[in-house]
């Protein structure tokens, strides 16, 4: 997909997210939309390999969603992607459906771990980056992580030990949108710089815009192919809420479902923001 | 067939946790793709044995340092690439201080991943309270996915690790520091779901795994000299748990004792205590830390302090057998 069409799917799942989370009645809207463009990048960016018919395939890249709470934007991106049909979505959160509040990995074809409890998908990754390496796959592994979850202190478990490993298969990505439940991360328990910390514990860091489509392609291919020996992290400057007005920068989003009218005004939002893309 | 220790090998004292390395070994001798995760402890938990026994387990052996919670993910994400993973460090750390991940990540799931820490309950001794894990097995037992064995000796904690790799998904070893007298020949094939009768008798039954079983065989030797027919056996799954076997011993003798180097909140004892409520009420007796953290002194003495030791079971199965006779 080109950066035109990313940018149309990229509204095509937010609009999925903002329906999902409605129609759940619960869920977290903010982080998932906050995410939305990095995960369209990886997976219809011709970033990760994949095979959405054989997602077992022994060769495959890997994505972990660190930051489980924003399952629906990954549920959207495995849907469309054809891991499972679309039509699915609207179970989320409900009774019997494989869409479970937090992602399962035993209910949803291509969800790589079951996430959920902040801080561990990045040792996670490690693991699978070392268990790769081990048996001569060629594979990447890419973990999403909140900023707030770098609060978490496993995660500079891993982060150190990650670097001593000199585990170049990994790619951590950073949703740099600066809010978390209670407030602005800085606000909260500062972890400033993200960037600087990840370089100090001995990785490649780079920034970029989490909403510049062509950015974010360019960033996270070149973080994938370059291996010298070092684990990179591209912490990705986003906005919480992003594609909905009254949801950007505001914490207050992080994890309550819209009503009927917000619902219909968050939808009238993007798809007039992805017909005018669509005119483009 | 179980195959006991010979008296040979009951002269000889061996801890449980020299079994890990060892087994380990023998198992990717076998082709097995085990790996083994440790954090700072690998000398101690013998999977640095592992490590030096050649250059292609050295290749699956990681150390991640100080750092438990990695330590276990680490783990979960090498068996997400198929391989058997096995965690080291002290049972304190390993399974307390990683407990969220053993639940949300290696139990929810459905990993393969073991957990096999060492110096569990009071065996760690001198290192006082702080270091003595007296709650692992409650919390390891409440977790779906989870199996939970507690080898008595050397032989049975070679064994457990055996199957914890033969077995898909979440085990929990529990071995300790303690030098233990040998119960089982060298060469012991256990099962999961399998408790094991070491001594028959008809007054009273005595329940009881790891370090207790030396305990329980002694307390019925005591009991014998005065009368009393105690049978003994060795609880090694305590999850799953051989109903069965047991039942069948409590309906024999009408009572019985649980004895385990661990809280009485959570453990055997009340694994032991559920199963009776629910399928044969009999009275029965419970040996192990009373709801208290630990402290330091040698491993013998704390038996005694803290009332776990032989006379501790020959007195509470005199108790089980009084209330039965009363009932």
């Amino acid at each position: 997909m080109d950066v035109h069409d990313l940018e149309i799917r990229a509204l095509d799942v937010r609009e999925d997210i903002v329906s999902m989370i409605a129609e759940a009645g619960s869920g977290h809207p903010g982080g998932s939309l906050s995410c939305a463009d990095i995960l369209c990048a990886l997976y219809f960016g011709s970033v990760m390999d994949y095979t959405a018919d054989d997602p077992h395939k022994a060769d495959r890249d890997r994505f972990i969603l660190s930051k489980g709470h924003a399952a629906p934007a990954l549920y959207a991106v495995l849907a469309r992607a054809g891991f499972f049909p679309s039509s699915e979505l609207k179970t989320l959160r409900k009774l019997g459906s494989r869409l479970q509040g937090h992602p399962d990995m035993r209910l949803v074809p291509g969800v790589e771990a079951s996430t959920g409890s902040l801080g561990q998908g990045l040792s996670i990754a490690c693991g699978m980056a070392l268990g790769l390496a081990m048996d001569g796959f060629p594979s990447t592994v890419f973990a999403l992580l909140g900023d707030g979850e770098c609060q978490e202190g496993q995660v500079w478990e891993a982060a150190m030990y990650a670097a001593h490993m000199d585990l170049d298969n990994l790619v951590a990505i950073i949703d740099h949108n600066g809010l978390q439940i209670d407030g602005r991360v800085v606000d909260v328990c500062n972890p400033e710089s993200i960037t600087d910390k990840f370089a100090s514990f001995g990785w490649q860091v780079q920034e970029v815009d989490g909403h510049d489509m062509g950015a974010l392609v360019r960033t996270l291919s070149k973080a994938k192919a370059h291996r010298s020996g070092q684990p990179k992290a591209i912490v990705a400057k986003t906005v919480k809420g992003r594609g909905v007005s009254f949801m950007e920068d505001q914490a207050s989003w992080h994890g309550k479902a819209t009503d009927p009218d917000q619902t219909a005004r968050a939808l009238k939002e993007i798809r007039a923001a992805r017909d005018e893309r669509s005119r483009a | 067939m179980i195959r006991f220790a010979s008296d040979e090998e009951r002269a000889k004292r061996l801890a449980t946790r020299a079994a890990y390395g060892p087994a380990l070994i023998e198992l990717a001798s076998q082709g097995l793709p085990v790996v083994a995760v440790d954090a700072d402890l690998s000398g101690s938990t013998t999977i640095g044995k592992f490590a030096a026994s050649s250059e292609e387990n050295a290749r699956r052996t990681f150390n991640v340092g100080i750092a438990e919670q990695n330590m276990t993910d680490v783990a979960a994400g090498l068996a997400l690439t198929g391989k058997i993973a096995f965690t080291g460090s002290f049972a304190v750390f390993g399974c307390g201080r990683a407990y969220d991940q053993i639940r949300n990540t290696v139990c929810y799931a459905d990993l393969n991943v073991k957990i096999c820490p060492t110096h569990a309950g009071i065996s760690v001794g001198p290192d006082g309270g702080t270091h003595q894990m007296l709650e692992d097995i409650a919390l390891m037992r409440s977790l779906p996915n989870m199996r939970v064995l507690v080898p008595a000796d050397f032989a049975a904690a070679g064994a457990a690790i055996k199957l914890a790799a033969r077995t898909d998904g979440p085990v929990y070893v529990r071995m300790g520091r303690a030098q233990v007298p040998c119960v089982y020949a060298s060469d012991v094939d256990l099962e999961i779901g399998r408790a094991y009768v070491l001594r028959e008798g008809a007054d009273v039954t005595i329940i009881a795994c790891g370090v207790e079983i030396d305990e329980a065989l002694k307390a019925a030797c005591a009991l014998e000299c005065e009368g009393i027919q105690a049978e003994v056996i060795d609880a090694f799954s305590v999850k799953p748990l051989d109903e069965e076997t047991i039942l069948a011993s409590v309906a024999k003798t009408g009572c019985a004792v649980v004895a385990e180097e661990h809280s009485v909140n959570g453990g055997l004892g009340e694994a032991v205590a559920s199963l009776l409520a629910r399928q044969a009420p009999a009275p029965c007796e419970f040996v192990g830390m009373q709801d208290r953290f630990g402290k330091s002194g040698s491993f013998d003495e704390l038996m005694v302090a803290f009332g776990l030791d032989s006379a501790a079971i020959a007195k509470a199965a005199s108790r089980a057998m009084e209330r039965k006779a009363s009932s």
